[in-house]
C-alpha cells in the first residue's frame, strides 16, 4: 500500500511543481490514504522541510480540516488477510439435524483477477491436434516431425464411442389373438364280416377256376369271329359282335359308301353328267347307258317282282323279291337300294312268301307296303330296326286269297289313319285301313267273272287282278287290269259295278297306268306283244305298238307326257316318245344277258334314269340319252312354257289329230 | 385248363391251382390294391410259419405306406366282424389254405 508517488516527499531537488500536480488525484484514498499521507507528510515533511523550504501546502479542497491534535492522534490499524466482503455469519439448513446452522469456516478467498492461460499439455486431445495442425504447416521439417506427424494422424481419427449411440424403440400394434378350432369329417367307415374257413377257401378257389374257363372259352369264341369279320368288307355292317363294333357301323357305313364311290367312280360321273353326244348324229334315236346293277346274294334265284322309287329321296328305291313260279319254294325279300352304294342294299327284309308289289307311301316315305304271294299284305316302318313289318295280316283278318298283285297307298282317310288298296288274284280289290295296331280291310269290288266261266261257277272262280293304277287327279277313278286281257275302270264309291270295261288285250294285262300328266289318257301293256295307249273316253285304243315279245312292264316317263317305257321278255328296253315318232321306239336296247326276262321298269321321278328288274333278282340302272328325254322345241321369240299343261297340250295335240 | 375228373390227379391239382393269390372282397382302388396284395404275398412267403411275423411285417408296411393304423389278421380259420374305413380294406386267400385280412380303421 505503499504509494508509488510520494506527495511532496520527492527526493529530488526539482521543481517544487511536481509535489503539488500528484496531490490532486490521490483524493481517492479518503480518511486513511489521507491520514497515511499526513503521517508521511509529517515524517517526511520533516525531511522534506529541509529540502523545501519554500513548498507551498496546496490543500484538495475536499480534504478534512483537522486540527494539530487531531493530526497527530495514533490510529493503530491491524492487518489480517480476512475478506472483508466475505460474509461472517454464513447459516446453512442442515437436514439432517432439520434446522439452520451457522457455517463456522467461511471462504475467504476473494478473486480479485482471473485470467485463463492458453498453455495446452501436448499429451491431451488438443495438445495432439495442435501439434498436428504445426506440422502439417511445417512440411518436410525432419523424421522427427513425420514421426510425431503419424502417430498425431493416427490418434487424430477419431474413435468411436459406443457410448455415443442412440437406442430408439417402438412397438407396433399386435392384432389380439382369436381361438379358431376345426373338425374335420372322419373318414366313413364300413362293416364288414366274413369267415375265413377251409372249406369256404377251397370253394371259392374252385368257384374262381370253373369262372377263368369260362372266360377263356369265350375269348376263343370271339377270336374266330373277328377274324371272318376282317376278311369280307360287306359284312362290316351286317355282323356286330360287340358293343364296341356296333358304334363304328355308322363308320363304317359312310367308309362303304365312299369305297363304293371310289370303285364306281366312272359309273357316278356318267350318271350326273354324261349326255352322249353322239345323239345328235342319230336323228331321233337314243340309247340307254347301262350305269349300277344291283345284287345281293341272298337274292339269287328269286326274281325281281316289283320296284318302286322312293318320292322323298331320289336314291333310294325299293325292290320286291319273289317268284312267279307257283312252284317254286316260297320265300321272298324286301330291299332297299341307294344308288350312293350299289353293293349293298341299306335296308333289307326278309318275308314268309315271295313278294308281288311294293309301294312307299307318298308324304311317310318309311311305311312301305307289301303284298305278299301268299295273299297277306304287310307295313314295315323303315324307321324302326326291327325286321319284321309293323303291320301284318293274316288269314282271319281277310287276306286275301291269291298272289296280292298290287298295292297302292292312298290318301290318310278322315280319321287320318293311312291306308292303301290291294288287288289280287283273287279277283276282290280291298282297301286296308291302319287303325292302331292293325289291318282292317275293307272290300271294294269284286272283278267281275270271266266270259267263258259258266254262271253256277261265277262265284267261285275268280279273275285274277293284276294291276292297278289310280287317277293321279280323281283318285277315286282306278283301273284294274285282269289276266283276262280286260280293263275296267271304277270308282271307289261305286262298289257294285265297274265303271267301264275295255277289252285290252287276249291274254293277260300285265300292267296298266295313268298318264302323269293328261287325265284321260292310260297305257296299257300285256303279254299278247301289245303295248295299247287309251283315252278312258274312247273305247279302243288310241296307239298300239307291238313289240316281238310279251311286254312286262310299261312306264309313263315323269318328265314328258309323251314319253314311255316298256320291258319285254327278250330282255330289251323300249323307250318311245309319242311327240317325235308315233310309229316307232326311239330305242330298243338289250340290256341284260340271254335268257334272262325283264320284269319291271321304274322311272326316277327326278333323275333321268331308269330301273329294270330281271328274274335273276338284279336290278339295273340305265341313264337315258338326250334324244329320249327332249322337250318341245323353243319357237323363236316365244318364251318355252313350261309345266304340265304344255304336256297336257301336247298329248291333246297328238290325240286330235287321230280322232 | 381241362377239368380232370380224377380223384388222384384233383389232389395234385388242388395244390397246384389253388396256392395263386385271390382276392375275396376288397374295396380298395386298384393300384393300392395290387400293392397290398403283393406285400401280403412276399410276407406269406417269407414267413410261411409264422403268421404271427408275416402279420407284423404287412402291418408295419402298410402303416409306412398308406398311414396308421392298419389292422392285419392272418390264419386258417377265423370269423371276424370289423368296421373299417371305407376304401381300406382287403380280405384275400392265398396258399390254398390262408386266409388274410386287412384293414385301416384309426
Amino acid at each position: 500500500m505503499s504509494i508509488p508517488h510520494k506527495v511532496g516527499t520527492v527526493k529530488s531537488k526539482q521543481a517544487p511543481n511536481v509535489n503539488t500536480q500528484p496531490k490532486a488525484p490521490v483524493a481517492k484514498g479518503v480518511k486513511a490514504a489521507g491520514k497515511k499521507r499526513d503521517e508521511e507528510e509529517a515524517t517526511d515533511t520533516a525531511e522534506g522541510e529541509e529540502w523545501m523550504q519554500g513548498k507551498t501546502l496546496v490543500k484538495p479542497p475536499d480534504q478534512l480540516d483537522l486540527t494539530e491534535k487531531e493530526l497527530n492522534e495514533e490510529i493503530t490499524r491491524v492487518l489480517t488477510a480476512n475478506n472483508p466482503n466475505a460474509p461472517q455469519n454464513v447459516v446453512r439448513y442442515s437436514f439432517k439435524e432439520g434446522c439452520y446452522k451457522p457455517i463456522i469456516f467461511v471462504d475467504q478467498m476473494a478473486i480479485h483477477f482471473e485470467l485463463e492461460g492458453n498453455l495446452v499439455h501436448k499429451e491431451s486431445d488438443e495438445g495432439q491436434r495442435l501439434m498436428a495442425k504445426q506440422a502439417e504447416r511445417e512440411d518436410g521439417a525432419g523424421d522427427e516431425k513425420l514421426d510425431n506427424l503419424a502417430k498425431a494422424g493416427k490418434k487424430a481419427r477419431k474413435l468411436t464411442n459406443q457410448f455415443n449411440f442412440n437406442e430408439r424403440a417402438s412397438q407396433t400394434l399386435n392384432n389380439p389373438p382369436r381361438d379358431i378350432s376345426c373338425q374335420t369329417e372322419p373318414p366313413p367307415r364300413a362293416n364288414f364280416s366274413a369267415t375265413a374257413n377251409q372249406w369256404e377257401i377251397y370253394d371259392f378257389y374252385v368257384e374262381e377256376l370253373k369262372r377263368r374257363e369260362k372266360s377263356k372259352e369265350k375269348q376263343e369264341g370271339q377270336f374266330l369271329n373277328k377274324e371272318e369279320d376282317k376278311s369280307k368288307k360287306k359284312m362290316i355292317q351286317a355282323e356286330t359282335q360287340s358293343d364296341d363294333i356296333s358304334q363304328l357301323a355308322h363308320a363304317a357305313k359312310i367308309i362303304e359308301r365312299m369305297v363304293n364311290q371310289n370303285i364306281f367312280d366312272e359309273v357316278a360321273q356318267d350318271f350326273m353328267y354324261f349326255e352322249d353326244a353322239a345323239d345328235e348324229f342319230r336323228g331321233e334315236k337314243g340309247t340307254l347307258l347301262p350305269l349300277w346293277k344291283f345284287l345281293y346274294d341272298k337274292a339269287k334265284g328269286l326274281s325281281v317282282t316289283a320296284l318302286c322309287w322312293n318320292p322323298k329321296y331320289n336314291d333310294l328305291f325299293a325292290v320286291g323279291l319273289g317268284s312267279y313260279e307257283f312252284t317254286q319254294e316260297e320265300r321272298g325279300m324286301l330291299l332297299f337300294y341307294t344308288l350312293k352304294n350299289s353293293s349293298y342294299p341299306e335296308f333289307s327284309f326278309n318275308t314268309a312268301s315271295g313278294v308281288m308289289c311294293v309301294d312307299i307311301h307318298e308324304q311317310m316315305s318309311y311305311l312301305v307296303a307289301v303284298g305278299l304271294h301268299d295273299g297277306c299284305v304287310a307295313v314295315y316302318n323303315l324307321k324302326k330296326k326291327s325286321d319284321q313289318p309293323i303291320y301284318n295280316s293274316t288269314a282271319s283278318s281277310g287276306k286275301h286269297r291269291g298272289a296280292v298283285m298290287q298295292v297302292k297307298w292312298q290318301k290318310d282317310d278322315l280319321d287320318s289313319n293311312h291306308n292303301f288298296i290291294s288287288v289280287s288274284a283273287d279277283g276282290r280289290v280291298v282297301s286296308w285301313t291302319l287303325v292302331k295296331h292293325e289291318l282292317v280291310f275293307t272290300d271294294i269290288i269284286k272283278l267281275p267273272a270271266m266270259d267263258k266261266v259258266p254262271d253256277d261257277l261265277k262265284d267261285v272262280i275268280a279273275t285274277a287282278g293284276t294291276s292297278l293304277d289310280f287317277h293321279k287327279q280323281k283318285d277315286y277313278h282306278f283301273l284294274v287290269a285282269t289276266e283276262a286281257g280286260k280293263i275296267h275302270k271304277g270308282s271307289k264309291y261305286y262298289s257294285s259295278k265297274f265303271l267301264e270295261t275295255y277289252d285290252a288285250h287276249f291274254m293277260t294285262v300285265s300292267r296298266v297306268r295313268w298318264n302323269p300328266f293328261h287325265p284321260n289318257v292310260f297305257i296299257s301293256c300285256g303279254w299278247d306283244w301289245m303295248v295299247k295307249i287309251w283315252d278312258h273316253t274312247i273305247e279302243s285304243p288310241i296307239f298300239t305298238f307291238e313289240l316281238k315279245t310279251s311286254v312286262t312292264d310299261v312306264a309313263w316317263a315323269p318328265y314328258s307326257s309323251t314319253v314311255f317305257a316298256a320291258v319285254t321278255t327278250d330282255g330289251k328296253v323300249h323307250v318311245f316318245d309319242l311327240s317325235i315318232n308315233k310309229y316307232e321306239a326311239l330305242c330298243q336296247q338289250k340290256v341284260v344277258s340271254k335268257k334272262t326276262r325283264l320284269l319291271h321298269i321304274e322311272f326316277n321321278p327326278v333323275h333321268p334314269i331308269i330301273i329294270v328288274g330281271d328274274d335273276r333278282g338284279h336290278v339295273i340302272s340305265l341313264k337315258l340319252s338326250p334324244n329320249l328325254r327332249k322337250k318341245p322345241k323353243e319357237k323363236k321369240g316365244q318364251e318355252l312354257p313350261k309345266g304340265p299343261e304344255v304336256e297336257i297340250a301336247k298329248m291333246e295335240q297328238l290325240l286330235s289329230s287321230l280322232r | 385248363m381241362a377239368e380232370t375228373g380224377d380223384g388222384k390227379k384233383e389232389d395234385a391239382d388242388y395244390k397246384r391251382l389253388q396256392s395263386f393269390p385271390l382276392i375275396r372282397h376288397t374295396d380298395m382302388p386298384e393300384e393300392m390294391r395290387v400293392e397290398t396284395m403283393e406285400l401280403c404275398v412276399t410276407a406269406c412267403e417269407k414267413f410261411a410259419s409264422n403268421n404271427e411275423s408275416a402279420a407284423k411285417m404287412i402291418k408295419e408296411s402298410m402303416d409306412k405306406k398308406f398311414g396308421s393304423s392298419w389292422h392285419v389278421v392272418i390264419g386258417e380259420g377265423f370269423g371276424f366282424e370289423v368296421t373299417h374305413e371305407v376304401k381300406n380294406l382287403l380280405y384275400m386267400f392265398f396258399g390254398g389254405s390262408l386266409a388274410v385280412c386287412v384293414w385301416k380303421c384309426s
